[in-house]
């Protein structure tokens, strides 16, 4: 389906980097980022009180597919694994899972954002990039990378706040 | 507000209509609804048109007026309205000619519900069909449809152990109801290995756990219960007209295993009616893909949560039960013209309310239900229809 | 004051195939292939992974490795012969993906598969005079060989992405010398999907008397010889050439043991020296010296005279993936499944 790429490109922020919103008055996390809290929507409390908020990418399966009747564009990828990722910050994302077999992915799965392709305009048209997920079941949930001896310079954020991590 | 009545019922046969046009559809059934209801083209006041796409499948928009001059109304002038809701486009539109009619504002209006789909290629309908789901945070990341009912089953899978061989129950007593309705799509009985030994669309889910693509139109009039008798001789009561809606995206509901637009709109249906789930002889419910009818049927006080695969694979549903779930053949087998599909279902229970249903009537039936949803259920329509006399 | 590497970062795509079964299609003796080309397998990218991505999974690690930043890079240089558009940056997607954007200067290397290198040489000028606090310097490439050419037994996918800077350094530059020529021995021409090569012309006249000459070079510059070396890694087009001009230039087995990693995912093309670098950082003791010399055909060669530091032993080497799991790990595909993963199959419709 071609379609305008600034309707791509104004994402990028949230497809690149997964920058969500938390609402400063109850604190939940959303993710694309909203510009009203639907947990305190009632009252309207929270418009204009939503800040940026940083995903870090982490997450577990939440529920998965394969999908083998692709959507138009993803025929090169069937068969593919579709999946909701329950991620650390608690908001549920919609991905691709990659670099395992289907067989071996299961609720429960321990997974980190990758960036990848996620289609292209046929051959000729731009290509547009976002996050997929891949296992990793290694690294500890916590675990701040970084130098022993320095494990934070230049004022870089903790992961949890950090925006390198998509 | 007055009460409303259902006066006249009409529909196409569902299917590859390949030689018929979608103005050709929308006026078979319009047509048929209008002479069950003995009423003449004066006397409407307005016309409420369920279509999901007309614009991306025919490349036709404003295709509610195009129906009306087809139908040789153009001269009256009377309005049309087109409603859009995706797979709920009918059931939303049955809404509104309720809502016109029982404030007093029209008299009589025609609800019709119609769509082409057999006029673009399958991948193009699935691709349009998919964008009833959230483009921007499912569709782009390659979630279809089928794939985001799969992603609902293996999670009821996996909180409730409902099984594989349950899920297949839902076509098998779809299409064996099919097999019985002339107008269906499918009319051929399948069996439980047909569906288990079928190809793979989103796994868990299978060809069979899907609804096809078909085209169909269907349409009610609608007139004022006071004045039904004049034009029906078994006028069927609008008892509850329901709208509920949820996220637009599957990642953002609070369960994955329940649509909360249908537990809204079922709970408010029964409160105004006054009518408990039990007291339902038919319904007609959105089992658009297998996993669709299972939570509907928790989601609408039919089963427990947790329970409805087990129930339906005891029969709990079929023929002869308390409640008889889809005796049209449901979106499975009797079809899915998605704009169609809310319209067809009121069609099929008011027939089975005035015992009109022959081979597959629910015998005694004088309360009704039909179901409709939207995408993955960021609408959900619920209405109760009854037979007063 | 100190150039060097402040932080670095690999990524191999997950797939791979082996020789044997490139042969299997083109009745070939693929086995044989392998054995005489020293590579055992080689990475496949996914569908969905070109140099963009690859580019930017190495740098994410490499940033959070070393706790970096991102806004505190000023330059990112991608080197790579596969850029996905022929017009349209490759580097720019990078800094968006890492959160560099968008007080930097940005560019793509195309300079065969030196451009990595020349990446880094770029980058320390900058960093060097102060321009910059930290620069980014990247190889990657998604590499074609045409299918049946000897080139497809070895053309693979990867990279690896350098922070160089002047403080926390894990290992300082303490030279840089370079030896270019026209010489040309590989090309792939404008509108070209695959490269040309002109056979065994690509040894002798080429690999081996840029690798060797700008080799003595360095050691002439940096007043060293081979044995003063802990670790070497060159450009490694195969698994051959580099120990082959490794025991000509006088080096061991052990000093090539993490510097060559072709065997195991193939040539990587511009991200080849840099992975192997990569690989060698992971198991580098403070004070090791280590002599990159990378390669870039009709491009010339880039050496690197570099001595780890204390700091290597405190940088979180084993987050992210350590190079050894890529050279281990891999899901093995049929020629067909690779086929069309790389786009070699001919679709039918626009």
């Amino acid at each position: 389906m071609a379609t305008t790429i600034a309707r791509y490109w104004r994402e990028t922020p949230r497809r690149y980097n997964l920058g969500g919103s938390r609402c400063t008055v109850c604190r939940t996390i959303y993710f694309p980022p909203r510009s009203v809290c639907p947990s305190c929507s009632t009252h309207r409390q929270s418009l204009g009180k939503m800040e940026p908020f940083q995903l870090s990418g982490e997450g577990e399966v939440y529920s998965f597919c394969t999908v083998h009747d692709a959507a138009e564009g993803f025929e090169m990828e069937v068969p593919y694994v579709l999946a909701l990722v329950k991620t650390r910050e608690g908001p549920l994302l919609t991905g691709q899972v990659v670099d395992l077999p289907a067989e071996r992915v299961r609720i429960g799965l321990k997974v980190r954002a990758t960036f990848r392709k996620l289609r292209e305009e046929g051959k000729a048209g731009v290509i547009h990039y976002g996050y997929k997920f891949s296992p990793a079941e290694e690294p500890p949930p916590h675990r701040r990378p970084g130098r022993s001896s320095e494990p934070s310079r230049s004022g870089t954020p903790a992961p949890e706040e950090g925006r390198v991590r998509a | 507000m007055r009460e409303v009545a259902v006066i006249g019922a009409g529909m196409t046969r569902f299917g590859e209509l390949w030689d018929l046009s979608f103005r050709e559809i929308g006026i078979e059934a319009g047509f048929q609804a209008l002479v069950d209801a003995k009423l003449s083209s004066h006397q409407l006041n307005a016309f409420y048109l369920g279509n999901m796409a007309s614009g991306s499948l025919l490349e036709q928009e404003h295709i509610a007026p195009l129906v009306i001059d087809y139908a040789g109304l153009a001269g009256h002038h009377v309005g049309a309205i087109r409603v859009e809701a995706g797979g709920a486009s009918g059931a939303v539109a049955l809404h509104q000619g309720y809502l016109a009619v029982a404030s007093g504002a029209y008299d009589y209006v025609v609800v019709g519900g119609a769509e082409k789909l057999t006029d673009v290629p399958d991948f193009t309908a699935n691709r349009i069909s998919g964008s009833t789901a959230d483009q921007e945070w499912e569709s782009v990341f390659g979630a279809t449809l089928p794939g985001l009912w799969a992603l609902v089953a293996r999670r009821h899978m996996h909180d409730y152990g409902t099984t594989r061989e349950q899920l297949a129950h839902v076509p098998v007593q779809a299409h064996a109801m099919g097999a019985k309705n002339p107008n269906a799509h499918f009319r051929n009985k399948i069996t439980l290995e047909t569906v288990l030994g079928a190809g793979p669309v989103a796994e868990p889910l299978g060809v069979f756990d899907c609804a096809p693509l078909s085209d169909g139109a269907a349409a009610v009039v609608l007139g004022p219960m006071d004045e039904a008798k004049k034009h029906q001789e078994i006028p069927i009561r609008i008892a509850a007209s329901q709208v509920a809606c949820d996220t637009m995206a599957l990642q953002h509901r609070r369960e994955l295993t329940t649509l909360e637009a249908t537990v809204t709109a079922a709970r408010q249906a029964f409160a105004l009616a006054h009518r408990a789930p039990a007291d339902v002889q038919v319904a007609e419910i959105d089992d658009s893909y297998s996993i669709a009818a299972l939570v509907a049927l928790e989601d609408l006080g039919f089963a427990e949560k947790g329970k409805s695969g087990a129930l339906f694979a005891q029969g709990a549903f079929a023929p002869g039960a308390r409640t008889v779930v889809n005796p049209s053949g449901g979106l499975k087998a009797q079809g899915r013209p998605f704009g169609a599909v809310g319209v067809a279902q009121a069609v099929e229970v008011v027939r089975q309310l005035r015992g009109q249903s022959g081979e597959r009537q629910v015998p005694g039936a004088r309360l009704g239900l039909t179901h409709n949803i939207g995408g993955t259920g960021a609408t959900a329509v619920v209405h109760l229809f009854e037979r007063v006399n | 004051m100190d150039v060097g590497i402040v932080s670095y970062g690999a990524y191999v795509p997950r797939y791979r195939i082996t020789p044997g079964e490139i042969g299997r299609v083109w009745g070939a003796d693929g086995e044989g292939m392998g054995a005489s080309l020293n590579v055992k397998r080689k990475s496949v990218p996914a569908p969905d992974e070109d140099t963009i991505t690859i580019s930017t999974e190495a740098l994410r690690v490499a940033l959070l490795r070393g706790a970096i930043d991102p806004q505190e890079i000023g330059a990112i240089y991608v080197g790579s012969e596969s850029h996905p558009y022929a017009v349209k940056p490759t580097a720019t997607v990078v800094a968006q993906a890492v959160g560099a954007t968008p007080y930097l200067t940005a560019a793509d290397f195309e300079f065969a598969c030196k451009a990595g290198t020349a990446a880094i040489q770029t980058c320390m000028g900058l960093v060097g005079s102060g321009m910059i606090r930290y620069g980014i310097a990247i190889g990657a490439d998604t590499s074609q060989g045409a299918p049946g050419d000897a080139l497809e037994y070895s053309a693979s996918a990867g990279g690896a992405a350098f922070v160089i800077g002047r403080e926390h350094l894990i290992a300082r530059i303490r030279h840089t010398a370079s030896y270019t020529t026209d010489t040309p021995d590989f090309w792939r021409r404008e509108g070209q999907r695959y490269p040309s090569h002109s056979g065994r012309f690509t040894g002798e006249p080429a690999f081996f008397r840029h690798v060797t000459e700008c080799a003595r070079r360095m050691f002439e510059v940096a007043g060293t010889q081979p044995r003063d070396y802990q670790h070497v890694v060159f450009h490694q087009p195969n698994g051959k050439f580099p120990q082959r001009v490794g025991k000509q230039l006088g080096f061991t087995e052990e000093q090539m043991r993490y510097g060559l990693v072709t065997p195991y995912i193939g040539n990587t093309y511009s991200g080849a020296a840099l992975i192997g670098l990569a690989h060698v950082l992971d198991h580098a003791e403070p004070k090791d010296r280590i002599l990159v010399v990378g390669y870039g055909s009709g491009a010339g060669s880039d050496a690197f005279d570099l001595d780890a530091t204390e700091e290597v032993g405190e940088l979180d080497r084993s987050f992210g993936q350590p190079v050894s799991e890529f050279l281990e790990q891999g899901i093995e595909l049929p020629y067909a499944v690779y086929a069309k993963f790389r786009g070699k199959i001919h679709m039918g419709g626009s």
